[in-house]
Order: C-alpha cells, then structure tokens, then sequence
C-alpha cells in the first residue's frame, strides 16, 4: 500500500548560468506517494512549473536505475541524500516525512563548475581518465574468453572498483573538495588486473598528477565513501598512493638509463 | 560537442594537461598533494617518536629530582666524548625544527589548495557522515600544540618566563654540578594557569593524534586487509598513552606527589 506524503517544502539552488550569482527558490510539494523516486517528484514539480509558464529547474538524470553516474544531487548537506549506497535516482520519497523541508544544491567544486540551476560540468573527471585510466589492447581478432586467467579473488576486488559510475559524490562530499576515491578506484581497478600491468606506473603517476592539477586534497575523513553510490572504499585510495610512491621511483630509475 | 567552461583555475575541458615542469626529483615528488601527504606522514611519525620519548624520559620525574636532572644530563651530553658536549642533542633538535617546519608546510599549503578546489561553500548545512572531531579539528589543533609549544620552550628550555630554568644544583654523592630541571618543572606547575594549559594542550595533541596516527597508514598507502582494523586501535592506543603520560605530571605536581 502506498502512502502519500503531504506539504513537502523544497528549496532548490536556481543559477542562471556559470558566471550568475545563485539562490535557493523555495517550492511546495502538495501531495507525492511515497513510491516516487526523488527525480519523479521533480518531474512532477517541473510540470508544474511549465504549466504556470515558468523554468523548470535544470537537474541531470540519466539511466535512473543508479548505474550511469548522471544524477548528482546534495540532498539535506548530503551527496546523493540519505540512503547510503545509492544514487539520487534511486531514493524513494518513503525515506521522508510530510511536511519536511529538503534542501537540493548541486555539486559544489572549482573542479565542478556549475552548468545550470542543479547541473555541474564533470569533464575534470574525463581528463584524469584520458590521462592513464586505459589499458593498451592488441588489435586485431576478438581474443577468446578467458584467454587470461584471473583469479576470483582478483576479480572479485578489480570489479569492486569497477562499479565507479563516475558521478562525483565523493568529491562533492569531501570536506576539501578531493578526487581521491574517483582516481583510486579507477587506478585500483586497472592495476589489479593482468591487463593492466604494462601501463601501471605511468598509469598513476599522469593520474595523480593530472588529479592535482583541478582537485583537493585527501585528509582522511571518509566522507567520500560514505556518500559512494557503490560503497567503494577508501583502500583504493591507499593502493593510490603506494603505486604513486612507487611509480615515482620506478619510473625514475627507468628513466635514468639511456 | 564538449562544453567550455571556465574557472579561476583554467578551462576544464579540452584534452591536453599541461606539461608538467623538469623538477629535481625530492621536490618534483613533493609538489603533488600525494607526495606532501607523505612529507606530512614522515615528519609526522618523526614528531610521534619525539613526543612517546619525551613522554617516557619525563617519567624519571617519579624518580625523584636527581634521577630526573641526571637524565636531561644525560641527554645535554649524549655521546661525550665522542661528540663535544650539546652537539647530538642540537643536531637532534635541528632535526625535529625540520621535521617541524615541513609538517607545516605541507599543512599551509595543502589547506590553501583545499580552499581553492572550494571557493563557493555549500549553503545550507553539511550532514557529515563519518568524518569524525578530530579529523575535522586538526588544523586548529594543530595550531593551539604549536602556541603551546612555543610557551614550552619559553618556559622550560630557555626560562623566558620561568626564572627556575637554567639554574644549577649538585646533587648528593655528585662531583659536578647539573641543571635543575626537576625544580624548574615543579615551579612552573605550580603556577594553576600553566598547569591548566599545559593540560588542555595536551588533551588537543591526543586529538591531533587520534586523526594523524591512524592517517600516517591510509597516506603511505598501508593498506592491508589483515591489519586495517588494527590501526584504529594503535592511533588511540598511542594517543591515550602520550596523554596520560604527559598529563600525569602537572597532577603529580598541583596533588603535590611531585614536589
């Protein structure tokens, strides 16, 4: 049995564009069931919206099963809401009250400029993967499956890392604005793999670097893994930085032969 | 098509990152966030070594005052006559004013470049998860040990503001005299503020420790599956031992055990 949930007070960051000064809009939600997602119920309020001739509100959604990274939403000083472990998309209205008031403001990073409204541009995040977030691949022929044994275990961890969406929750909520857990996760998930050994060193190396350039820096708090959609944690972040540690060396004493 | 847009920090979209600069390879190493993480670990773990051993050495204290001043003898003359008097424990100390100027460094500019991936604040209330006091308080931990520190040294070390520090006694049984470190350290507990101060700073320095001790593990990357629940347990365990250590004296002296 559904319920339905009354009065919901929303206050929406609205911005113009990149450049305009912002401010939270406050807009009433009269009645939602509590079987809608959280992105419905915006849909509903942008109808509503529209109807009265007004701008919807600009948020980005995508796949809407929590597998696509698109939706990034900081719900009540929260990446992604309260439900841990899951995208914006996939909280449901049951997870609040009538008459509550949430507050929606998008990403906030210099990293993360802000598009519109709730939407950031997250192409900070495509330069540290064009960086070294590859692996080099023969052309040619489709190899066979399984052609390279790979222990359970190994690939049990890699797909751990793997299940990065890319959506920025961990950098939104990190206290210092840090790409920490983005850039171990993609690293922890190449490095951990026979495909991705030959480019390991100069795979972290550019990464972190290029990391450094747009994002702050990791203090330990943990934050980011509490606000991963994918529970994906902090370990990559120190198998970050040991294969950074090494790389540098490495990668010196490589470097050094002529 | 990719979308331009710019921030004070240059465009973000466009496929080129910028050659990095030819470096010598120590400061190439520190001039990432990682790299001055590890610095910020190194000096870190070189500072806990200084404050467990300040900590045990002042434990002499209970052995009455000529245990202890033999002891700070003992160290004003480490390695005579290999080495001249004071040498060992001037280079020691230049060590640790390094290890100290480092971790600062680092500190400052780590947080200047937080502040920059930032500018614009969320503006309405954060719900932190997990990160917990003392990861959030660090800096300004950091800051009040490092005021305390400074009124250490005045105090204890060069007697600025302590007119015992300094002064000379022969114990019985001794042929030369040694500095009066005990009597130096009972006048200035016996001043309540100080006493006071050196006992909230103190409880602070657990705090910096709680964070930094299990932090050293995640920046050096020592990270295994077997011992991760292991070093929450060592950064409170090595924390509480240097406050209880350390608090005890200023209570021995005020409870007059010390005296």
């Amino acid at each position: 049995m559904s319920n339905h949930l009354k009065n919901i007070t929303l206050r929406i960051w609205r911005q113009a564009g990149p450049a305009a000064k912002g401010n939270f809009e406050t807009h009433v939600v009269d009645e939602i069931t509590d079987e809608a997602s959280f992105l419905e119920m915006l849909d509903l309020l942008n109808d509503k919206l529209i109807t009265e001739g007004k701008e919807a509100v600009v948020f980005d959604h995508d796949c809407r099963e929590g597998i696509c990274g698109t939706c990034s939403l900081m719900i009540d000083g929260q990446a992604h809401g309260p439900q841990r472990g899951t995208a914006s998309c996939q909280l449901h209205m049951r997870q609040f009250k009538s008459n509550d008031t949430i507050t929606i403001e998008p990403w906030r990073a210099s990293a993360f400029p802000i598009i519109k409204d709730l939407m950031v541009d997250r192409s900070a995040f495509d330069r540290i993967i064009e960086s070294g977030g590859y692996i080099t691949a023969e052309t040619g022929g489709a190899p066979d499956a399984n052609l390279i044994p790979i222990s359970k275990i190994v690939a049990d961890a890699a797909m751990d890392s793997a299940a990065c969406i890319g959506c920025g929750a961990c950098v939104a909520a990190c206290p210092n604005g840090a790409a920490n857990l983005f850039t171990g996760a993609k690293i922890a998930h190449l490095s951990r793999l026979p495909q991705g050994q030959a480019e390991r060193y100069s795979r972290v190396e550019a990464m972190v670097e290029t990391m450094d350039e747009k994002f702050g820096s990791c203090t330990n708090h943990g934050e980011c893994e509490a606000a991963c959609p994918k529970e994906i944690s902090i370990d990559v972040i120190a198998l970050m930085n040991k294969d950074y540690r090494k790389a540098k060396f490495a990668n010196r004493k490589d470097l050094a032969r002529k | 098509m990719a979308q331009v847009v710019t921030s004070h920090r240059g465009p973000v979209t466009g496929t080129a990152t910028h050659k990095r600069k030819k470096r010598p390879f120590l400061l190439d190493l520190y001039s990432t966030a990682v790299g001055k993480k590890y610095v910020m670990g190194i000096t870190g773990v070189a500072m806990m070594g200084f404050v467990l051993f300040h900590m045990i050495g002042n434990l002499k204290m209970y052995a009455g005052a000529a245990g202890l001043d033999h002891y700070a003898h003992f160290l004003q003359t480490l390695l005579y006559p290999l080495a001249p008097k004071g040498w060992v424990l001037w280079i020691l100390r230049g060590g640790l004013i390094s290890m100290l100027f480092l971790h600062l460094h680092a500190a400052w500019s780590l947080t200047r470049l937080n502040r920059h991936a930032r500018p614009m604040k969320y503006q309405s209330k954060r719900d932190y998860q997990i990160a917990n006091f003392a990861s959030r308080t660090m800096r300004w931990t950091g800051i009040i040990v490092l005021a305390f520190l400074v009124w250490h040294l005045l105090d204890l070390t060069f007697g600025v503001v302590n007119s015992e520090t300094g002064k000379m006694i022969t114990h019985p049984g001794d042929e030369e005299s040694v500095k009066a470190v005990y009597a130096s350290i009972v006048y200035s507990f016996q001043r309540t503020p100080v006493a006071f101060f050196y006992v909230v700073a103190n409880i602070l320095l657990g705090i910096h420790l709680f964070h930094g001790a299990w932090s050293i593990f995640q920046s050096f990357g020592l990270n295994n599956p077997r011992f991760n629940s292991w070093t929450r347990a060592f950064a409170t365990g090595f924390a509480s031992i240097v406050v209880i250590g350390n608090v005890s004296f200023p209570i021995a002296v005020m409870a007059g055990i010390v005296g």
